[in-house]
C-alpha cells in the first residue's frame, strides 16, 4: 500500500498535534506551579517559589505520601507473588475452569472502579464488620495489582517455553532448584515491568481507596483531592502535581532501559 | 547408529530423571510426580485470594442489594426485599444518571477509538523506527503521570481566568463536556497502546500485497487493516469504557453539578448510610459490563488485555 504524500503529512500531523495536547495542561500546571495568582490566573504575571516553600513544609503532604508508600509496596510484593503462582499455575498446566480463573483475575480492572470499591467496602463494612484502614486498602490494591503481575509473567512463560526448565529436569535439579536457578532468573525484568505496573497502579489509585481508606489513612491522591478545592491549599497541591509529573519520568526511562537491555540481548 | 536412534526417539521408556538423580529430595521427588500437586500448590493461595477477598465481596453486594435500611435505627435490616431495585426503576433521578453515565461512557470511546486509530497507524505503518519509538515514549510518559494531576490539570485549563478562556477559543467551563474531554484525555494513552499492538502484529507485506494486487489504500485500510484490529479496539474500548463508566472522581472536579452512578453510590454508602441501595446502584454497572463482555468474549479480545 502506497500513501499519498498528503495523508502521510495528515497522519503526522494529526499525531504530533494530538501529543502536542497532550502534554499541554501538563505544562500548564507546571507553569503555574511558580504563577503569583493563588486562584492560577493565565497568563502568569511573575514567578514565586512560594508554593514550593509551602509545599515543602507541608506536614500532610508528607504523610500522605508516607501512607502511599507503604501501601504501594506491601499491595505490590502481594501482587508479584500470587501473580507470578497464578502465571505458572495458567501457563504451564491445563485444568477445568482455567478459562474461568483467567477471567476472574481480569475481572478487577475489567469492572468499573465505583464496582470493585462498594464490592469490598460492602465485604469489610457491611458483612465482615472490619474498621476501614491501612490494611482495608492494601487488600484492596492487591487485589486489582495482580493482573498487571500476571499479564507480564504470563506473557514471559509463553515465549520462553519450557525446553530450558526440562534440561534442568533432566540433569537431576529438582522442582524448587529449577525454579530458583533457571525459571526465576528468566522471570526477572518480567517481574520488574510487572511490579512497576502495580506500583504505579496502586501508588495512583483513586477510587477504589476512597471506598476502602478509614479515617486514618490518607493517601497521597485522597490528601489531593481533599485539598484540591481549599482555595488557599491549591497552589500547594499544583506544586505536588508537578513533584508526580516528574517522577512519573522514572518508569517509562526504566522501562526503555529494559526493553533495550532485550533488544541488546538477542 | 539407526538402533540408539530409536532408543533416543523414546524418551517417556526413560525411567524419570528426578527419582534416578541423587540431588532430588523426597519433597523434590513428590512435586515431580505428583502434577495435580504442583498445581495446587501454585494455584491455592491466589485463587484463595480471588474467591475470598473479591468473589465473595461481589455475591455479598448482590445479597446486601436485596436487603434494606431500618429508617429508624439506620441498622442493616437483613429480610429480602425488591425495594432498591423499585426505588431505581421508579425514581427519573436513578434513569437519568444512570443514561448520562453510560453516554459519557459511550461518548469518551468512540472520542478515544477515532483519534487512536490514526495516530496508532503512522505510529505503527508510517513512521520511521526512530520516530516510532520516541513516539511510543511520548504516549506512554502521559500514562504514568498520576490520574489526579491530570484532572487537576484540566481544571486549572478549564478554570475562570484560566488558559481556555484566556485563547479565546470559547472555554466549555465545569460541566458535562469538561468530563468527557477530561475523560477522554485520561484514557486516551490506554485506547491508542492495544490499536498500536495489534497493528505492529500486521505484517507489512500483507498491505503491499494488497496495494499490489490493485487496491486503493483506503480499500486496504478497510478490508484488510481494521479486521485485524478488532481485538485490539474491543480491547482498549472496553479500558476507556469500563474505567469512565466507573469513574466519579473527574465529574466532581470538572462536571459542575452533574452526577454519575458513582457518586450516588459513594454518597449511599458513606454519608446517606444506606448500604443496599448503593449496592443496588452498583448492579447497574454490573450489568451493563457483564452484557458487554459476554457480547465481544468471542473476539478474543479479552486475551490481549
Amino acid at each position: 500500500m502506497t500513501l499519498s504524500r498528503t495523508t502521510r503529512r495528515l497522519l503526522a500531523g494529526l499525531t504530533f498535534g494530538v501529543l502536542a495536547l497532550i502534554y499541554l495542561p501538563l505544562l500548564v500546571v507546571v507553569v503555574n506551579s511558580v504563577n503569583p495568582s493563588q486562584s492560577m490566573t493565565w497568563p502568569p504575571d511573575g514567578v514565586t517559589f512560594e508554593w514550593w516553600r509551602r509545599a515543602a513544609h507541608s506536614a500532610g503532604a508528607r504523610d500522605a505520601l508516607v501512607t502511599s508508600l507503604q501501601v504501594a509496596v506491601i499491595a505490590t510484593a502481594l501482587a508479584l507473588v500470587l501473580g507470578t503462582l497464578l502465571a505458572l499455575a495458567l501457563q504451564r498446566y491445563s485444568f477445568f475452569g482455567k478459562h474461568s480463573v483467567n477471567l476472574l483475575v481480569i475481572l478487577p480492572i475489567a469492572l468499573p472502579g465505583v464496582v470493585t470499591g462498594i464490592a469490598l467496602n460492602n465485604g469489610f463494612k457491611g458483612i465482615l464488620g472490619i474498621d476501614l484502614s491501612l490494611w482495608t486498602i492494601v487488600v484492596a490494591h492487591a487485589t486489582f495489582c495482580i493482573v498487571t503481575v500476571f499479564n507480564n509473567v504470563q506473557a514471559r512463560l509463553r515465549r520462553m517455553g519450557t525446553s530450558l526448565e526440562e534440561a534442568s529436569a533432566d540433569l537431576g535439579a529438582g522442582v524448587l532448584t529449577t525454579f530458583r536457578l533457571v525459571t526465576l532468573p528468566q522471570l526477572r525484568s518480567a517481574l520488574l515491568a510487572g511490579g512497576m505496573l502495580a506500583f504505579a497502579l496502586s501508588f495512583d489509585e483513586i477510587i477504589v481507596t476512597t471506598f476502602t481508606a478509614g479515617n486514618g489513612a490518607t493517601t497521597l491522591p485522597i490528601w489531593i483531592l481533599n485539598n484540591m478545592f481549599r482555595p488557599n491549599q491549591a497552589p500547594v497541591v499544583n506544586v505536588v502535581a508537578v513533584v508526580l509529573i516528574v517522577f512519573s519520568i522514572i518508569p517509562v526511562w526504566l522501562a526503555q532501559r529494559l526493553s533495550s537491555d532485550v533488544e541488546a540481548a538477542r | 547408529m539407526a538402533t540408539t536412534d530409536v532408543a533416543d526417539a523414546r524418551p517417556d521408556q526413560a525411567p524419570a530423571p528426578a527419582l534416578r538423580g541423587p540431588v532430588a529430595r523426597p519433597g523434590s521427588r513428590l512435586l515431580h510426580r505428583w502434577v495435580w500437586l504442583r498445581l495446587s500448590l501454585l494455584l491455592s493461595a491466589p485463587l484463595a485470594w480471588m474467591l475470598l477477598v473479591y468473589v465473595v465481596a461481589l455475591a455479598a453486594l448482590l445479597v446486601t442489594s436485596l436487603w434494606s435500611v431500618d429508617s429508624l435505627s439506620s441498622e442493616i435490616d437483613r429480610t429480602w426485599t425488591l425495594d432498591n431495585f423499585r426505588t431505581l426503576l421508579d425514581n427519573e433521578v436513578y434513569r437519568k444518571v444512570a443514561l448520562r453515565t453510560v453516554g459519557v461512557a459511550a461518548a469518551v470511546t468512540v472520542i478515544d477509538v477515532a483519534i487512536a486509530l490514526p495516530i496508532a497507524f503512522y505510529m505503527a505503518k508510517v513512521a520511521s523506527p526512530r520516530v516510532r519509538r520516541m513516539l511510543v515514549v511520548a504516549v506512554l510518559t502521559p500514562l504514568w503521570a498520576s490520574y489526579l494531576v491530570k484532572v487537576f490539570a484540566w481544571r486549572v485549563v478549564l478554570s475562570e481566568g484560566g488558559l481556555a478562556e484566556w485563547s479565546h477559543l470559547g472555554s466549555p467551563g465545569y460541566g458535562l463536556t469538561a468530563v468527557v474531554i477530561a475523560q477522554s484525555y485520561i484514557w486516551l494513552p490506554y485506547v491508542i497502546l492495544p490499536i498500536f499492538a495489534a497493528l505492529e502484529r500486521v505484517p507489512d507485506s500483507l498491505l503491499e500485497a494488497a496495494g499490489d494486487l490493485g487496491a486503493p489504500s483506503r480499500m486496504v485500510v478497510r478490508t484488510v487493516v481494521l479486521p485485524l484490529l478488532v481485538p485490539g479496539i474491543v480491547a482498549g474500548a472496553i479500558f476507556s469504557f469500563s474505567l469512565t463508566m466507573g469513574d466519579y472522581i473527574t465529574v466532581n472536579i470538572v462536571g459542575g453539578a452533574s452526577q454519575m452512578l458513582g457518586n450516588l453510590i459513594f454518597i449511599n454508602a458513606g454519608a446517606a448510610n444506606n448500604l443496599p441501595l448503593a449496592a443496588a446502584i452498583a448492579m447497574i454497572p454490573i450489568v451493563v459490563m457483564l452484557v458487554l463482555l459476554t457480547a465481544i468474549r468471542r473476539t478474543g479480545a479479552l486475551e490481549n488485555m
